[in-house]
């Protein structure tokens, strides 16, 4: 292993060249940018054995993405924001398709207004298109998730596309010790890439993205549906493997002082660090309060998130993305599928900081809960 | 369902739809007739004129075209 | 030309009693042979050949969405190039797909030149959702969304000039054809498999449903519009153009547009005012 000093996306740039793949369709958009920049730089070099494609589009690079998956190569691709739209589309054709493409996405926040900078609204929209989400934390899980990701999407019981989100520029842009694996161990663990339903082979013609009636569409999304719980496992023993050889292992959630907490904060991505920090202070306040992060949104981990919280008196599920009127995704997904006492907040969203401020207001308000949901961290006064 | 993705393995499986079925008038070719210029098997949209001019019925959807573009005249249409 | 017997298009397939573009498919695959792979984007073509689960297709093929066929076949072709297979690519999209929807991925697969073989089949609207115009509708038909009606003589804009915009692009090998000349379209498709990098045929096909004629004439309708000059064969091999059929002596446009239900509407000025723009056309390509 190599300890590199690098951003999210140089380590998710590491984590496509170290792991055999073949195909590079990717169109720059802030704050994924400098990933088609390395990915690009490693090609020229010759430290990257792949055909790098420069589309003009986001939505032509997933679309070049499924023609490449299809045809049989191994592909990578990076996009964020305005760009995973302007896919989504093409999102849903992948995974119904059965493509097992990895894509990271940037998360930032989507327009209108304009905004470049973090949350989590992109990926959230997409949470339907049959992809699965890993969010990472640190530059360090955003390059082991997208190692383990192949593994997981190119199963049989799987293939279904996976996205790893990092936060946009609290994670892409900025630098930190990242371990590099060594190529050979990468590549062991991931070999290279071996089709399991569909491949474009004259030696072997098959139609691939048929047109379907009545009769038949519907089994088809239960299909999809079938392999999305089926990757529970899946994700599961990967990352057991992934633990005994790399040394770091993840489960679909993390419990962070949990066990005898009274209050518990759910959240996903960068926020979690600044989380723990506020929790070790108000612990030492004397508050019993703890952290589930969420590692994995879909599939979604209910029964892991449910071990965890089951035992705390309220839930604080802090969202990084809005549905108007209702709240943020995670919330409503909490209280749609937990037997639990749960309130919303909807925090940093379009790059808004979230303070420690903001976290130990969120403890205090649930302690004492007035509403459902609540914005946390607007500016008081007028502009 | 059986095939994931809806992928279909069977190549040129749409032969078991008989589109012979949609057909109201139906080609004969007069072989004393023919010259050989090949615009039957050509043109046909089903591809169902082979080069010795042997129609496949079960596939015929009786277009027509193969009449019509006949030098010599020697396809007729007839009614079903 | 030596072309294969064999079919990589199987009957069965829903196409309407006539159809030209299965026409089209055969012939091109007859010179392609099996080791092709074939890219379509949403349309007729995709739509009759695939009803799940049958498919028409003995080659492999992917059908992905309706805007995407260029960059579809530029992954097809990129992951073969990478995998160290060899296999043609062809892309069989129609109008809307190419001119219209498909424009900027198109765009983006022939700016790269991949080595792809694009065919536009051009039946000059959005025959599957029941003819409405489309950037290829030529001057004066009449379709679902540019009606002839009281203030309108149907479409009011020329046929956006794709193969020439294909040029502009700078792609090795650009064609038009006709399938009422599958001799002369076999050729091109010849070079454009021979050609490295990318290669655009457009193809013109009447469509019997939707320029209304009776399914027996597909062929003569082709036919006419290549001897009044409504549409030129022609081929642009590294730049140099020249025609690949001249009509000894061009019919009058009458003769075309009165077989078609879509121009039926179309007064003697306006019949005039198309002629013109023929004439003018085939003055500028020499025809």
């Amino acid at each position: 292993m190599v300890l590199k000093i690098a951003t999210a996306n140089r380590a998710v740039a590491e984590a496509a060249k170290l792991s055999n793949v073949n195909v590079i369709p990717v169109y720059p958009i802030t704050p994924a940018t400098s990933i088609a920049e390395y990915l690009a730089k490693f090609v020229a070099d010759g430290e990257m054995d792949a055909e790098y494609v420069r589309v003009e589009s986001e939505h032509s690079a997933m679309s070049v993405a499924i023609g490449a998956s299809s045809t049989g190569a191994r592909v990578f691709t990076a996009t964020s924001s305005q760009g995973l739209a302007l896919m989504h589309e093409v999102l849903f054709i992948a995974a119904g398709m059965r493509a097992p493409i990895v894509m990271a996405n940037a998360n930032r926040a989507l327009s209108a207004p304009l905004s470049i900078w973090n949350d989590q609204q992109d990926s959230i929209s997409e949470r339907d298109s049959g992809w699965i989400q890993i969010y990472a934390e640190n530059a360090q899980e955003a390059l082991d998730f997208v190692i383990q990701s192949y593994r997981i999407t190119e199963h049989p019981e799987v293939l279904l596309p996976a996205m790893v989100c990092l936060d946009g520029f609290i994670l892409t842009h900025t630098v930190e010790p990242v371990d590099v694996p060594e190529k050979e161990v990468v590549s062991d663990f991931v070999s290279t890439y071996k089709p399991a339903n569909a491949i474009l082979d004259p030696e072997n013609p098959m139609s691939i993205g048929t047109f379907t009636d009545p009769n038949y569409y519907m089994e088809a999304r239960h299909d999809m549906y079938n392999a999305m719980i089926n990757s529970k496992n899946i994700i599961r023993n990967v990352n057991k493997e992934f633990g005994e050889i790399f040394g770091r292992e993840y489960d679909f959630v993390e419990n962070y002082r949990c066990d005898d907490a009274e209050i518990i904060i759910v959240a996903m991505g960068s926020v979690c660090g600044t989380v723990k920090d506020v929790i070790d202070e108000i612990r030492r306040e004397g508050e019993k309060v703890g952290l589930l992060k969420l590692r994995v949104f879909r599939p979604f981990p209910t029964d892991e998130i449910n071990a965890v919280v089951k035992n705390a008196d309220k839930i604080a599920v802090l969202d990084k993305n809005v549905s108007f009127d209702i709240g943020g995704a995670l919330y409503n997904e909490i209280k749609a599928k937990l037997d639990v006492d749960a309130y919303g907040f909807i925090i940093g969203l379009g790059g808004r900081d979230v303070t420690p401020e903001h976290i130990r207001k969120i403890v205090k308000e649930t302690k004492k809960p007035e509403k459902d949901v609540q914005w946390i961290g607007l500016r008081e006064e007028e502009i | 369902m059986t095939s994931t993705g809806a992928v279909v393995k069977k190549p040129g499986s749409t032969r078991n739809t008989k589109t012979g079925s949609w057909r109201t008038f139906k080609p004969i070719i007069d072989m004393d007739k023919c010259i050989d210029c090949e615009n039957c098997y050509l043109f046909c949209p089903e591809g169902c004129i082979n080069k010795e001019y042997e129609i496949d019925y079960d596939y015929c959807k009786g277009c027509g075209i193969c009449a019509t573009e006949c030098p010599v005249k020697a396809v007729k249409m007839e009614r079903e | 030309m030596k072309i294969t017997e064999k079919e990589f298009l199987a009957p069965g397939h829903r196409a309407c009693a006539g159809c030209g573009e299965p026409i089209g498919v055969r012939l091109a695959l007859k010179v392609l042979g099996e080791n092709t792979i074939a890219v379509s984007p949403t349309g007729c073509l995709e739509v009759i050949t695939s009803p799940y689960p049958e498919t028409a297709w003995e080659i492999p093929w992917i059908h992905v969405a309706f805007e995407n066929a260029g960059a579809v076949a530029s992954g097809v072709e990129a992951a073969l190039k990478s995998l160290g297979r060899k296999s043609n690519v062809v892309v069989f999209a129609g109008d809307g797909g190419t001119a219209d929807i498909g424009f900027q991925s198109l765009s983006g697969a022939m700016e790269r030149n991949h080595d792809i073989i694009y065919i536009c089949i051009d039946n000059e609207a959005y025959m599957n959702t029941g003819v409405q115009r489309s950037g290829a509708t030529p001057y004066g038909a009449s379709t679902m969304t540019s009606p002839a009606g009281k203030k309108s003589f149907g479409e009011d804009k020329p046929k956006k000039n794709l193969p020439m915009i294909m040029v502009a692009h700078n792609v090795p090998y650009v064609a038009t054809a006709s399938i009422s000349y599958p001799e002369d379209f076999m050729k091109k498709v010849k070079k454009a498999s021979e050609t490295e990098g990318s290669s655009y045929i457009h193809l013109h096909q009447p469509c019997t449903t939707g320029w209304g004629f009776d399914p027996s004439k597909t062929i003569e309708l082709g036919r006419l519009a290549v001897e009044t000059g409504a549409w030129i064969l022609y081929e642009v091999e590294n730049g140099d153009f020249k025609v690949t059929y001249r009509p000894a002596q061009r019919k009058p446009l009458i003769e075309y547009l009165k077989a078609q239900k879509r121009f039926k509407h179309l007064k003697e000025a306006e019949v005039a005012m198309l002629q013109d723009y023929v004439d003018r056309t085939c003055s500028e390509y020499g025809v």
